[in-house]
């Protein structure tokens, strides 16, 4: 099982963390809420849980709970602009539909 | 789609619920916005990557022009292209004809007392015009956050007052904006750097912009900024340097000084160039038509000298209105473009004799910490630590003043936290000491209020009536938390107390003291101008008694004696009466009799004062 990251998306979470002054790395999880049943979390971790399981791509920690893990299998976490916009997008193969708001899915 | 950006631990918010606030930078020359974005405040740039609109808007037969296209027109169609609308907001057409020679739009008076513009697209107010600005500032801000915004921050500097406070609240309205609150600018600054965060302090927020110098002072207790004194100089800026290089180009290269508008734009444009590039290097070559000189950076800081002076003056007036000295400052902030001048930062590092901060963008630094306040009143944040409470304060707050009057400090829906300081004096010559009656409700007369605290401020030198200053300072923190301090300004003379101005009170018991506020507004206003008028008559016949015993032999022969004797008892009789008109009238009259023994006395006691001192204490 494993979760990555784009070289964007690192580039801007190091630059975040960097902004806080403090923290670990990133959390990526889900949970159940939202228009189409599951939500996507994006937070920053000062300390990981004992279940957690951590990847570390281009240098960012990337933190994720045993449950989301099952969810979020193959995603792979990436920055973009689109026009002035811009900010973080899942890429995430078992989701079958979303509302088309970036913000929840279903599998 | 909505991008995702990263949350505080345990704070991701619902989603199609993050809730998107801005900040808003509403300048003189220059506007901006910024946000919160993953933790970082940060401005947002436009399509071209600009940051900074800059606050000019020209307007078309059928379009509206914003931002730097717009200011680069104010010299081909200033009629219809309006720079600098700032100084308009909230002015009356009185105010601003006195304005008129400087500004070359053609002005008409509205239906209101406010100024209109006359424009190609038709007469347009201050309002609308800062309104245009904002609409592009709203626009950007959606389109870069992908969603509509539920409110914004907007700045305004801290000497502004209600009316143009108002004016900001109404553009904000008619572009489109949810107002979550209006910040100072200096305080926007504080934030920026964090200095919200220490416990207390005072600071001192310098602002050099375009065209408007401004220098606040702010004190803060316990995460509540105070304004404890403003100044500055509105006709001091950037601009003002661009103009000390542009006259030393027309005298070194030998031309004329009457350039027709063209010319004397690209000799502006010139000017400013330099004066940016003198921030990098020490040096810079000018090329103006066809000649070529050399500038270098001590030059232009002789230049600018005399009007960097000037600023330092107003610092250190500011710093004395406080009643502290410079070196009681504790942090420096360095805010607007002209900020980053070498020279600049060397004059106020020499006057505070500490290193300001600089080391965010001082064009940004307001916007930067007006987007932090924005997120934060928008709600985005949850751990109870940094949360700064919306909340309002259900009465006034106020004090007992001469006469049983309440005087309000903090007017009722006041959001807190707030901190309002209002200074007093004393009431008779000599008075030592002063009691303080902390009093919370709308009525007139301290009866038909709440009584909160007592408490004395003591220590006060001996002066004469009204010379002393008592600043009393209203604080209520983010808990509901009141405590009111009492400060002599010249001693130093301290004394506080804490309350809870809540305690107790049922929201029934709000709603009551609220309908009686209203059902008694008549009776109360009666009363309190009958309080007034025998106060001021009261005050009066003492002036005037202690007058005379101190210098009636002196000054007065028996005649003019028994004329003031005789109208200061006829003003007794009256004062034990309700007639506030009588009372009034007769006040007028005892006043007007003493008159010439009071300028005698003045001329008397001003030679004594004088024959102690230089020349120069007189000047200041
Ligand atoms: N690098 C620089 N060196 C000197 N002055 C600068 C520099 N950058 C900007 N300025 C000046 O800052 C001024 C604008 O300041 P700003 O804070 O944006 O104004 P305002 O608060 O009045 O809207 C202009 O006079 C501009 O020339
Ligand atoms: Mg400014």
């Amino acid at each position: 099982m494993a979760i990555s990251m784009t070289e964007a998306a690192a580039n801007h979470v190091r630059r975040s963390l960097e902004g806080r002054g403090k923290g670990d790395g990133i959390r990526l999880g889900v949970r159940t809420t939202g228009c189409s049943g599951l939500a996507y979390v994006l937070e920053f971790v000062d300390a990981p849980d004992s279940e957690d399981t951590v990847f570390e791509h281009h240098g960012v920690k990337v933190i994720i709970d045993p449950k989301s893990l099952v969810y979020l299998d193959g995603t792979e976490l990436d920055f973009v602009k689109e026009g002035l916009n811009e900010g973080f997008k899942f890429n995430n193969p078992n989701s079958r539909g979303e509302c088309g708001c970036g913000e929840s899915f279903n599998v | 789609m909505a991008l995702l950006q990263i949350a505080e631990p345990g704070q991701s918010p619902k989603p199609h619920q993050r809730r998107l606030a801005v900040g808003i930078d509403l300048g003189t020359t220059n506007s901006l916005v910024a946000a919160l974005r993953s933790g970082i405040s940060e401005p947002l740039p436009d399509q071209d990557g600009q940051v900074i609109l800059p606050s000019a808007v020209r307007y078309h037969a059928d379009r509206v022009e914003v931002g730097q296209s717009a200011k680069d027109a104010a010299a081909t169609d200033p009629l219809n292209t309006i720079i600098s609308v700032k100084r308009l907001m909230g002015r009356g057409i009185s105010d601003v004809k006195h304005l008129g020679d400087q500004l070359p739009y053609r002005f008409i008076g509205g239906e209101s007392h406010m100024p209109f513009i006359d424009t190609v697209q038709g007469a347009k107010s201050p309002v609308e015009v800062s309104a245009d600005i904002l609409k592009v500032l709203r626009q950007r801000a959606e389109a870069t956050l992908g969603g509509d915004l539920v409110g914004a921050v907007i700045t305004v500097p801290a000497y502004f007052d209600d009316a143009q406070r108002q004016a900001t609240k109404d553009a904000a309205k008619l572009a489109g904006l949810t107002v979550l609150r209006l910040l100072n600018e200096p305080t926007a600054a504080a934030v920026a750097y964090g200095l919200d965060q220490n416990a207390e302090g005072v600071v001192a927020i310098y602002d050099l912009g375009g065209g408007t110098f401004d220098i606040s002072i702010l004190r803060l207790t316990g995460g509540v900024f105070e304004v404890m004194a403003t100044g500055g100089d509105s006709a001091l800026g950037g601009d003002d340097f661009d103009h000390a290089i542009a006259s030393w180009i027309i005298t070194e290269a030998g031309l004329s000084d009457d350039l027709d508008p063209s010319a004397q734009r690209s000799l502006m444009q010139t000017a400013c160039a330099a004066k940016e590039a003198l921030t990098d290097t020490d040096s810079v070559e000018v090329v103006h038509g066809a000649w070529k000189g050399l500038l270098t950076r001590s030059a232009f800081n002789a230049l600018i000298e005399p009007m960097v002076a000037r600023s330092l003056k107003a610092c250190r007036r500011a710093v004395r209105d406080c009643g502290i000295e410079l070196d009681e400052v504790e942090a420096v902030v360095m805010v607007g473009g002209s900020t980053r001048v070498p020279r600049v930062r060397e004059a106020v590092a020499d006057l505070f004799g500490r290193q300001p901060l600089t080391e965010i963008d001082p064009d940004q630094v307001v916007a930067i910490g007006a987007a932090i306040q924005a997120d934060t009143l928008a709600g985005n944040k949850r751990d109870g630590g940094e949360l700064l409470l919306l909340d309002v304060i259900p009465l006034s707050l106020g004090l007992e003043t001469m006469g049983g009057l309440m005087e309000k400090v903090i007017p009722r829906n006041t959001t807190i936290p707030v901190a309002r300081a209002q200074e007093f004096t004393t009431y008779k010559d000599g008075q030592s000491a002063m009691m303080i009656h902390v009093l919370q409700g709308e009525r007139e007369l301290i009866s038909d209020c709440r009584s909160l605290a007592r408490f004395d401020l003591r220590g006060i030198p001996s002066m004469v009536a009204g010379a002393a200053k008592i600043r009393v300072t209203f604080q209520v923190d983010a808990d509901g938390l009141l405590s009111v301090s009492a400060r002599e300004l010249a001693s130093g003379v301290e004394s506080s107390i804490q309350v809870k101005p809540s305690y107790g009170l049922t929201d029934g018991e709000v709603a009551r003291m609220l309908k009686d506020s209203f059902q008694y507004a008549g009776d109360d206003k009666v009363a309190r101008v009958l309080r007034e008028q025998q106060v001021d008559a009261q005050r009066l016949i003492e002036a005037v008694e202690g007058a005379l015993q101190a210098d009636g032999e002196r000054l007065l022969d028996a005649e003019e004696r028994m004329v003031i004797d005789m109208q200061v008892e006829e003003l007794r009789e009256l004062m034990k009466g309700t007639d506030g008109a009588a009372i009034e009238q007769q006040t007028k009259r005892l006043s007007q009799v003493t008159d010439a023994f009071a300028a005698r006395r003045l001329d008397s006691t001003v030679k004594a004062a004088l024959s102690g001192r230089n020349l120069n204490e007189i000047e200041e």
